[in-house]
């Protein structure tokens, strides 16, 4: 018994939001991926596009909700997602117009496209404060959990509980439909084979036609809605401040460097890498041990390894193993 | 118009714009803008010599700012005794194991050939290593911090003068620079962006969490300072004979002194500085590292050791950008890890030495100047325009009050703006490299 209670223990504080934030993460990191992968810099924008997608999937809610629009047991958002792809999809083209193409032209090296990305990056940020404001937003709705903890103690009769909320629920499944969708993408059709293509070998795929600004194009596209995605996951499960968007770039560039960048089967296991040992190293693990071990050697601490205010260095401390040991990732990916 | 006179020029129009400050608004704020503008320049000096040399992109100004910082704390302040004796040595211990775990890890390594028995025997040494680190370490704190945490609550410093602590802050971030700059360098260039970006947002999360060490987000108010006190001026007969000598009331003229006190210093050290960063540009080491920039395949071709030279003046430009950092918390004259902004503190350098010339020092000392003031002038021009963009809609529309208090947030715009403008339209600056 001890021994059920000790994992579901483990399940309900450690695994299922490790997979929640993981997926979060990973969907990040394949943004981050992606652009390295075809327009060759790594894009510090990505944390506040994200947090760009967000906010305008949150006005849309907030419009669909004063005019009684719901989804019943699912979060508003969900509904309001569709349309904050779009308007980020159109603001990542605009940009991409404005800023990236003329660097594309002129052949610049990586470090002025991530320096023009630094300047994106204040511009969404400033933008996104000048909308929305700083400050927190807590935009779910709709049923808050799937099975809460007393319910489970009931069923199971276990002393520990087990809550699943709905946001982890819909995280989860929506990670894995948009992880299938972009590979099947990626494999199956004609742009996105040009996409990897031109990924590989930007000559050879210029040579056999294909039209490396519509590659481009439909890149951003992708980046756009798998930003939203990853923004409004994340938003729901926790909730949304422009600033810890901005922070969340840290573990997305870990995640990505971890799996390899430029390689997205990489970025998806950096994610829960990055992910599970977040959550693993911040968690107390009194509790579980507790129940694991005999009476005497119950621990007398809280067992933390580190507070969770560290849990930036947790992605850092990996990201510096991995860039010492395997500087291409654990997926061999395409830099050094 | 030849180059000299332009630049010449520019400098004067910082100049003016500055004393149009003191004529129009007053002149305690002119000589804020002139010293934050000293220190400014300095952190642009070092970045400029990272990017405008050597073509580094380093992201975490703010980290080797703070710990800046930091350093002014840990030397100037008084040491808190009782704290000390409580379990001062069980924290200076509890690093030192913390820190031999690391090393006895990397021996283990580097000694023990490859295979099941080396990554065993690294295992046993980082785990142990860290159980027995935070049992030694978390006590020593727990009783630190149980020292009169209202008032301390912390180790102290070493009281010793504040000055010393400027040369100790450039020690402190060249060491932060050290671990980063061997860990990224020699990979591909953004790699070192994100582990800049990286230990900046950690540095300061030290500073916000490890009470003992600076109290944390209780703050360190009251550091010692290098000029005398204000309360001090204007209870000496002499100094109030002289501010009525020059018509000025004892109490503006106290602040005024104080104020010119820094700015001396604080140009003193930028005139070291710029000394000597022209030599080091000018020198056989300087041509080498721009040619190392403009082309590492050919540089490494002539035998130069490229990475080493990365590390080395990285090394350089992250401790002139910590001990601008010192200084600046010396001219706060508290310590608050809260104030520091990635935005403030690396961008804003950034958008410094792109406007004002990279590769040029003269270029990066006038970016300094400029874009500080702008800095300061910004909210208030962004305020009026929100004034004149809403004077047609009725006070209490949601749409003023909306746009009037988001006009703090027109900072991030304008420099965002700029950056991206002097980086498409004038990549070279305002002066540009020769």
């Amino acid at each position: 018994m001890d021994f059920l209670n000790a994992i579901v223990a483990l399940s309900n504080f450690v695994l299922v939001p490790g997979i929640a934030y993981g997926s979060q993460l990973a969907l990040g990191a394949l943004g981050v991926t992606l652009i390295y992968g075809i327009l060759r810099f790594s894009n510090f924008a990505h944390g506040d596009t994200m947090a760009v997608g967000t906010m305008t999937v949150i006005l849309f809610t907030w419009w669909f909700q004063s005019m009684g629009i719901g989804l019943g047991p699912f979060p508003t958002a969900l509904l309001a997602l569709p349309f904050g792809i779009i308007v980020t999809g159109l603001m990542m083209l605009a940009t991409d117009r404005v800023v990236y193409r003329f660097y594309r032209r002129v052949k610049a090296k990586p470090i002025i496209f991530v320096m023009a990305s630094l300047g994106v990056m204040f511009i969404l940020n400033g933008l996104t404060r000048f909308i929305i404001g700083p400050d927190e937003q807590r935009f779910a709705d709709g049923e808050r959990f799937i099975i809460t903890a007393r319910e489970f103690k009931q069923m199971t009769g276990l002393q520990e509980g087990l809550a699943l909320k709905t946001t982890q629920g819909i995280t989860v499944v929506s990670a894995v439909i948009v992880v299938a969708l972009l590979f099947w993408f990626l494999n199956r059709t004609r742009t996105g084979k040009s996409m990897r293509a031109y990924s590989d070998n930007e000559d050879l795929a210029l040579l056999s036609g294909i039209n490396p600004e519509r590659v481009v194009m439909v890149t951003w596209l992708i980046v756009a809605a798998l930003a939203t995605i990853a923004g409004v996951l994340y938003g729901l499960d926790k909730s949304f401040k422009p600033f810890t968007y901005f922070q969340l770039l840290l573990p997305i560039f870990a995640s990505a460097i971890v799996g390899g960048l430029g390689n997205p089967l990489g970025a998806i296991a950096g994610g829960f890498v990055i992910a599970f040992s977040e959550v693993f190293i911040t968690y107390a693990w009194k509790k579980v041990l507790g129940y694991m071990l005999p009476e005497s050697l119950e621990p007398s601490g809280l067992v933390q390894l580190l507070s969770t205010d560290y849990k930036f260095a947790v992605s850092f401390g990996i990201l510096l193993i991995v860039l010492l040991f395997k500087p291409r990732g654990l997926f061999t990916g395409k830099a050094v | 118009m030849n180059d000299t006179l332009k630049n010449v020029g520019l400098f004067a129009l910082v100049g003016l714009l500055i004393l149009w400050t003191g004529f129009s608004q007053s002149w305690n704020s002119a000589l804020l803008i002139l010293n934050m503008g000293l220190i400014s320049a300095i952190m642009a000096l070092g970045v400029n010599l990272q990017w405008g040399y050597a073509g580094l992109f380093n992201v975490g100004i703010m980290g080797f700012v703070a710990l800046g910082g930091l350093a002014t704390v840990i030397v100037s302040m008084p040491p808190v005794n009782d704290a000390w004796a409580a379990g001062g040595l069980r924290v200076m211990l509890g690093l030192v194991l913390g820190a031999a775990t690391i090393v006895a890890a990397i021996l283990a390594y580097q000694k023990v050939p490859a295979g099941r028995a080396r990554t065993l025997a690294m295992l046993v040494i980082l785990v142990g290593g860290f159980f027995l680190y935070r049992t030694v370490f978390d006590g020593g704190v727990m009783a630190v911090e149980a020292v009169n945490p209202a008032g301390t609550g912390y180790l102290g410093g070493l009281g010793l003068p504040i000055l010393l602590a400027w040369p100790i802050g450039a020690v402190l971030a060249a060491g932060a620079a050290w671990i980063i700059g061997k860990t990224a360098l020699g990979l591909r260039s953004d790699y070192l962006a994100i582990a800049t970006l990286g230990i900046a947002e950690i540095i300061i999360a030290v500073m916000k969490n490890e009470d003992w060490l600076a109290r944390g987000v209780k703050n360190v108010v009251g550091l010692p300072r290098p000029v005398p006190y204000e309360i001090d001026l204007q209870q000496d007969p002499a100094f109030i004979a002289r501010a009525e000598g020059l018509g000025m009331d004892p109490v503006t003229a106290s602040t005024l002194y104080v104020k010119f006190g820094y700015a001396v210093l604080f140009l003193i050290v930028l005139l070291i500085l710029l000394w000597m960063a022209q030599r080091a540009l000018h020198s056989p080491w300087g041509r080498m590292m721009r040619a190392i920039r403009d082309n590492e395949v050919a540089a490494e071709a002539m035998g130069k050791d490229v990475t080493a030279r990365h590390l080395q003046i990285f090394i350089l430009g992250s401790a002139i950008c910590g001990m601008a950092g010192a200084m600046m918390t010396t001219l706060d004259g508290q310590l608050t890890p809260s104030s520091y902004q990635p935005l403030r503190f690396t961008f804003l350098i950034w958008v410094m030495v792109i406007v004002g010339g990279s590769g040029n020092n003269m270029g990066a000392v006038l970016g300094g100047f400029l874009i500080w003031f702008l800095w300061v002038q910004v909210e208030p021009i962004g305020a009026w325009l929100m004034q004149v963009i809403t004077s047609g809609m009725s006070d209490g529309y949601w749409l003023k009050t909306h746009l009037m208090e988001s006009a703090a947030h027109m900072r991030l715009l304008t420099m965002g703006l700029i950056l991206l403008l002097v980086l498409r339209f004038s990549p070279r600056g305002l002066i540009p490299e020769k």
